[in-house]
C-alpha cells in the first residue's frame, strides 16, 4: 500500500468512528485535540486498522496526529 | 413438553452509594472523565456486607416473590469472582441461611460471564439430573478486590447481587433456545484478581498470606469485548435459527456503555435494543446481567414472550450468550 492509500484507509475509519468530516482528517490533525477522540476511540481506530489490514498495532505507540497513525501503519505493513 | 423458564427475578444492592464526585476526593479523576469513557455516574459499595450477605438478600426476595418452600429447591449456584472464601462456597452459606436443605450448592468462577455460564449449568442439570427448581445468583463484592489507589480500575466497579428462580416445567411458553460459550485462556493475564503465590519454602511458619488486587489491561479487554461479544451473539442467534431482528433486547454485561454501543454498532442493531443501567451501578461483574434483567422486568420493559439475548464477557477471558424466550 502506498502512503496515500494508507491515509485513505485511516480517513475512512476515523470518519466512521469519530463521526467527523473527512476534510478535517488531515495529516496534521491531532487526533485527541482536533478530532476530539479519547483513549477508547483510539483503541477502536487501531482495532479497525488491525482487522482491515491484518497487522498488529499498539495503542500507545506515541500516536498524536493522523500522520503518526499513517507512518506507524505503513511501517507495520512494510514489515509484514 | 417440559421447558425451562426464568420464573422470578430479584436484586439487592448495598445502601452505600458512591458517586463520581466522591471518588475525586481521594483520586485524580473527574466525573466528566469517568462518565464519558464508561457511562458510570455512581455505584453501590458494600460496607460490612459480604458476598454471601448480598446473595442471601436476593435469595430471600426470590422466595418471598415466588412463595416457594425453600425445601423445593434442588440446586443453588452462586456465580462470583469475589466469594466469601475459597471454601465453603458462597452458595452453601446461602443454602444454610435460607434452609434449602435439599439443594445441591456450589459456586462458579467465570468472572463477568459467570451468570451466563451458570445458565448453561442450570439448564444441563435440570435436564439431565431430574431436577426441577434452581436458584442462580450472581453476587459480587468487587470493592474488596480493588486497589483504591488505581484510578484506571477503581472507578469501574460496584457491588451488588441479583438472581433468578429457574424451573423445568410443563405448560410454559418460556424456553432456553440456544447458547454459546467460549474461553480464551491464553489471554487470561489481561484481567486478574486474587492471585495467590505458592509456598517458597517448607515449613513456611511466618509468612503473611497475600493476594493481588484487580488488574486489567484496558486496551486488550476492550478489544476482546468488542470483537468477541458480537461473534458470540451471532453464533447463538444462528444456533437458534433466528436473526438479530428477532431479538427484542440484548441484555449485555454492564462493563462499559461504550463497549455496549460498539457491540450494537457492529451488529447493526438499534442501540435502544441494548438497555443500560451501568450509570447507576457500575460494573457488578456476575451480578450485572440479572440485575439489569430484573430492573427491565420490574419496569415492564421486558415482558413474557419476548426473545432475549443475554451476553456476558470478562476474566478468563470468557464470553457467552444465551438466547431465551422469557
Amino acid at each position: 500500500m502506498t502512503e496515500a492509500e494508507v491515509l485513505k484507509k485511516v480517513q475512512d475509519i476515523v470518519v466512521e468512528q469519530l463521526d467527523v468530516d473527512v476534510d478535517d482528517v488531515t495529516l496534521t490533525a491531532d487526533i485527541k485535540d482536533d478530532l476530539d477522540a479519547d483513549s477508547l476511540d483510539v483503541f477502536e481506530i487501531m482495532n479497525e486498522l488491525e482487522d482491515d489490514l491484518d497487522i498488529k498495532l499498539e495503542a500507545d505507540e506515541n500516536i498524536k496526529t493522523i500522520q503518526d497513525v499513517v507512518t506507524y501503519v505503513k511501517k507495520e505493513l512494510d514489515n509484514k | 413438553m417440559e421447558n425451562i423458564e426464568i420464573s422470578y427475578t430479584a436484586r439487592y444492592v448495598p445502601p452505600e452509594v458512591i458517586d463520581n464526585q466522591r471518588l475525586t476526593e481521594f483520586m485524580d479523576t473527574s466525573d466528566e472523565w469517568i462518565s464519558q469513557r464508561t457511562g458510570i455516574k455512581k455505584r453501590h459499595i458494600s460496607l460490612n456486607e459480604s458476598t454471601a450477605d448480598l446473595a442471601e438478600k436476593v435469595a430471600e426476595k426470590l422466595l418471598t416473590k415466588s412463595g416457594w418452600n425453600p425445601n423445593s429447591l434442588d440446586l443453588i449456584i452462586v456465580a462470583t469472582m469475589s466469594p466469601n472464601s475459597f471454601t465453603p462456597a458462597t452458595a452453601a452459606i446461602v443454602q444454610g441461611r435460607i434452609s434449602a436443605d435439599n439443594a445441591v450448592c456450589f459456586d462458579i468462577s467465570a468472572a463477568c460471564s459467570g451468570y451466563i455460564y451458570g445458565l448453561s449449568i442450570v439448564e444441563a442439570m435440570l435436564r439431565n439430573m431430574n431436577l426441577k427448581r434452581a436458584m442462580l445468583i450472581g453476587s459480587e463484592n468487587i470493592s474488596k478486590l480493588i486497589d483504591w489507589n488505581d484510578r484506571s480500575t477503581a472507578v469501574l466497579f460496584g457491588d451488588g447481587a441479583a438472581g433468578a428462580l429457574i424451573e423445568l416445567k410443563e405448560d410454559t411458553d418460556s424456553k432456553f433456545i440456544s447458547s454459546d460459550l467460549k474461553t480464551i485462556g491464553n489471554e487470561a493475564e489481561f484481567l486478574t484478581a486474587g492471585i495467590t503465590d505458592p509456598l517458597e519454602k517448607f515449613p513456611d511458619l511466618d509468612s503473611i498470606r497475600k493476594y493481588t488486587t484487580f488488574k486489567m489491561d484496558g486496551r486488550r479487554v476492550y478489544t476482546f469485548a468488542t470483537r468477541e461479544v458480537p461473534q458470540s451473539i451471532l453464533r447463538a442467534v444462528q444456533k437458534a435459527n433466528l436473526s438479530l431482528e428477532d431479538i427484542d433486547y440484548f441484555i449485555l454485561h454492564q462493563a462499559n456503555s461504550r463497549i455496549i454501543r460498539q457491540v450494537a454498532k457492529k451488529l447493526k442493531q438499534n442501540e435502544e435494543k441494548f438497555p443500560i443501567n451501568i450509570d447507576s451501578f457500575g460494573n457488578t461483574s456476575a451480578a450485572s446481567e440479572p440485575l439489569l434483567l430484573d430492573e427491565l422486568i420490574e419496569n415492564g420493559i421486558v415482558k413474557r414472550g419476548m426473545t432475549l439475548a443475554l451476553s456476558g464477557f470478562g476474566g478468563g477471558l470468557t464470553v457467552g450468550t444465551h438466547i431465551i424466550k422469557y
